[in-house]
């Protein structure tokens, strides 16, 4: 379950900050992940901790990440930048809510947001049900669709227990002319006929930036974080030790009884009781 | 059970190849009629095929809809063809041989349509050769294809095998002829001369493909129930699902043979050889599947309720009480309780009553696939609302013609190959009946009809 600790971490090369916030965080974040992962203490701790054992259990060890996410429910004020930072990135059309933010309400009646992204299940069920393969898996733990091999059956809609999956149902909205074809990194512009969902911006993690949701989070409520560095970094430039503050703060993984062993990680707000 | 007489029943072979003769202005207008439905069916789908399944209805909270309903409904009414011949020649029912044909040949042609219906209902149907090029055998969309297959490789088989002695009367008939008729029946008929060695292959043939195909069947529908059942979205996660769609297909399935039996005893004029008994016995099995049927039903319903699971309990609250709750009653009301009564009353157990009853349970199961494809797909799964499938004018006219092939298929069929199985009904009057097994014997009367000479026209 440890095999974290000899996983080696190679930098990625670095293009030129975008954005503001992202050049701070992204720093930071790639500093934590170097200082930590050196001293092999992350895996262990990840382990101890039981929190990580679908990431360990599923790596493949060439991967130079296990990525993660984390939401921060104390934090979400349901502003949903999250959701059109998203969609403006990967070319969405309205009803492609790759992260949307549900408004929920407690056994008090009280409402509160809950963002709902892919959870990157570890044992994910559409995965399992696709007839030709197109949805899989990458090394760093991301579940990703080939749009050019999906033939739009919608089995992955029917299993997935977290409403995750969008169909383009007609034409996909126009894209810039871009250099390379879709591709399951980067399935811009979407293909119709097939299914989308959230790529946890690995376009944008390989080259050591943040996903689009967790930049344009102005409340720091979305961290993307690394199981193998143990640190996690969310839009505000805070990075914090991953496992320490997923035990501190009680997190779940939402539907986890399913089976599904989720790589994102709720933190429950005050008190409140997420009927989860 | 092979036997030296053989018996030429001239009046039996003038009926079987009725429809062949020159047709009337009513099959003409029949066949127009369903041969345009088929038509704007299809341009129907041209324009799903340009524009997306979202022309049909389909979006995010209505993902799967009436194609997956039709799917289901039309594969099953396959079953009923199938095991209704199977499992009649298995038992050695005598009256069977003037229904089998139909009975098959029905199997084999909603079983195409059927099979339409999963390429219609993809999104990309131009990539469906990776099906068997880059096919995961995880995925009950695999299993789905693979038993389909196995199916109508197994239909097509059961058809053509008893097909094999009447295609040599055509053949016999078309000897003197030039054309394409006697090439085609010579060629199909593989050399049938009725040698007592080619019956008993022929027998022995048609009883192993009679066997095999009743476990076949039972494993497409319980597959087709899989593609369901394996995912944990509540209202489909049963166990019981496999088992309930075997029986509803059987159910369905020998109404449909109902039906297909009927309207052609009518149209050509068959009421000699099919009789009310006929109706009668399929009338007792579809009675018997139908009370199976609401006894899944309730037992589905009550285990799912009982424990009122936070997640299940709104998709039964909808389906009992809700926005569906008007068309389950109906289904229970309107394909089950009413048949159930036509046929146990015996006022209403008429051809009529029969028929009518056979109607209401292929609408009402058809309805009953809805209700299981569609509340467990609009079913919010974390907050929000309820979604609502509505098929547009290209999911309607898709299913349409999906519906009108199959009669338009089947009187083409029948244009062209016998429509009672001539063969099996000469073998019935040629066997002595060992026993007086029935009030109603299906043969003498055959034996005993005034033997007509009259050649198709």
């Amino acid at each position: 379950m440890a095999d974290g600790v000899n996983r080696s971490v190679t930098e990625r090369p670095i293009v030129g900050p975008t954005r503001g916030r992202s050049v701070l965080s992204r720093r930071r974040f790639l500093g934590v992940v170097g200082a930590t992962a050196g001293t092999a203490v992350a895996g262990v701790a990840l382990a101890e901790s039981g929190l990580a054992s679908a990431g360990a259990t599923a790596a493949t060890p060439a991967a130079a990440h296990q990525w993660a996410f984390m939401v921060d429910l104390r934090r979400c004020d349901g502003c949903q930048k999250c959701t059109q930072a998203c969609q403006q990135e990967h070319y969405l059309a309205k009803e492609q809510t790759w992260i949307k933010v549900y408004t929920m309400t407690n056994t008090d009646g009280e409402q509160y947001f809950m963002p709902r992204l892919c959870m990157h299940c570890q044992n994910p069920p559409c995965l399992r049900v696709c007839p030709v393969g197109a949805t899989f898996k990458n090394p760093e733990g991301v579940v990703l669709v080939d749009q050019t091999k999906c033939i739009g059956c919608r089995a992955c809609m029917a299993a997935c227990p977290y409403e995750a999956r969008y169909f383009n149902w007609g034409p996909p909205p126009a894209a810039p002319t871009l250099a390379s074809q879709p591709m399951p990194e980067f399935p811009v512009p979407q293909l119709q006929g097939t299914v989308g969902k959230c790529i946890l911006c690995v376009h944008n993690t390989d080259v050591g930036k943040l996903p689009a949701c967790v930049d344009a989070c102005s409340m720091g409520a979305l961290y993307i974080a690394d199981l193998d560095a143990d640190a996690a970094v969310n839009g505000l430039g805070e990075t914090v030790k991953f496992s320490e503050f997923l035990q501190a703060n009680d997190a779940i993984r939402y539907k986890e009884e399913l089976g599904t062993q989720p790589r994102v990680y709720y933190i429950l707000g005050h008190g409140q009781d997420l009927s989860f | 059970m092979v036997h030296d007489r053989t018996v030429v029943l001239e009046d039996v072979r003038e009926a079987a190849l009725r429809p062949m003769g020159r047709s009337g202005w009513r099959f003409w207008a029949l066949a127009g009629v369903l041969a345009l439905v088929v038509v704007v069916g299809a341009g129907a789908y041209v324009y799903q095929l340009i524009g997306g399944l979202g022309t049909a209805g389909y979006y995010d909270r209505g993902f799967w809809g009436i194609y997956e309903a039709n799917l289901v409904a039309f594969i099953g009414v396959s079953y009923g063809g199938a095991l209704v011949s199977a499992i009649l020649r298995l038992t050695q029912a005598r009256w069977r041989a003037p229904i089998t044909r139909l009975a098959e040949a029905m199997a084999v042609f909603s079983l195409l349509v059927g099979a339409a219906f999963a390429v219609i209902h993809l999104g990309r149907p131009d990539r469906m050769w990776e099906l068997v090029t880059r096919p995961q055998a995880s995925s009950p969309i695999v299993w789905d294809f693979v038993a389909v297959m196995t199916y109508l490789v197994a239909t097509l088989v059961f058809l053509s095998l008893p097909l094999i002695p009447d295609v040599a009367v055509l053949r016999d008939r078309f000897s003197g002829t030039a054309g394409w008729r006697r090439r085609l029946y010579g060629a199909l008929s593989l050399n049938w001369r009725g040698k007592p060695g080619q019956r008993r292959l022929l027998e022995q043939s048609v009883t192993a493909v009679a066997i095999l195909i009743i476990p076949i069947a039972v494993l497409v529908h319980s597959v087709l129930s899989w593609a369901f059942a394996v995912n944990s979205r509540p209202g489909w996660d049963s166990t019981i699902f496999a088992p309930y769609f075997v029986v509803a297909a059987l159910f369905s399935g020998v109404a449909m043979v109902i039906l297909v039996v009927a309207g052609f005893r009518k149209a050509y004029h068959l009421e000699r050889y099919i009789e009310p008994k006929h109706f009668r016995y399929l009338a007792f099995l579809m009675l018997t599947l139908d009370l199976l049927y609401l006894y899944f039903t309730f037992t589905e319903l009550l285990t799912e309720g009982y424990t009122l699971n936070e997640q299940v309990t709104p998709i039964l609250t909808q389906l009992l009480a809700g926005q569906y709750a008007p068309f389950f009653w109906l289904f229970v009301v309107g394909a089950g309780i009413v048949p159930l009564l036509l046929v146990a009353l015996p006022r209403t157990r008429t051809v009529p009553g029969i028929v009518t009853a056979s109607a209401l349970v292929v609408a009402g199961m058809w309805l009953k696939r809805l209700l299981i494809v569609v509340p467990a797909v609009a079913a919010p799964l974390i907050s929000g609302d309820w979604g609502s499938f509505r098929p547009t004018w290209v999911a309607l006219s898709i299913t349409l013609a999906g519906a009108a092939a199959i009669p338009l298929l089947l009187m083409i069929f029948f244009k062209f190959f016998p429509i009672l199985s001539i063969y099996e009904m000469e073998e019935m009057a040629a066997e002595p009946v060992l026993e007086p097994t029935m009030s109603e014997p299906a043969v003498p009367e055959l034996v005993t009809a005034g033997v007509v000479e009259r050649g198709i026209r």
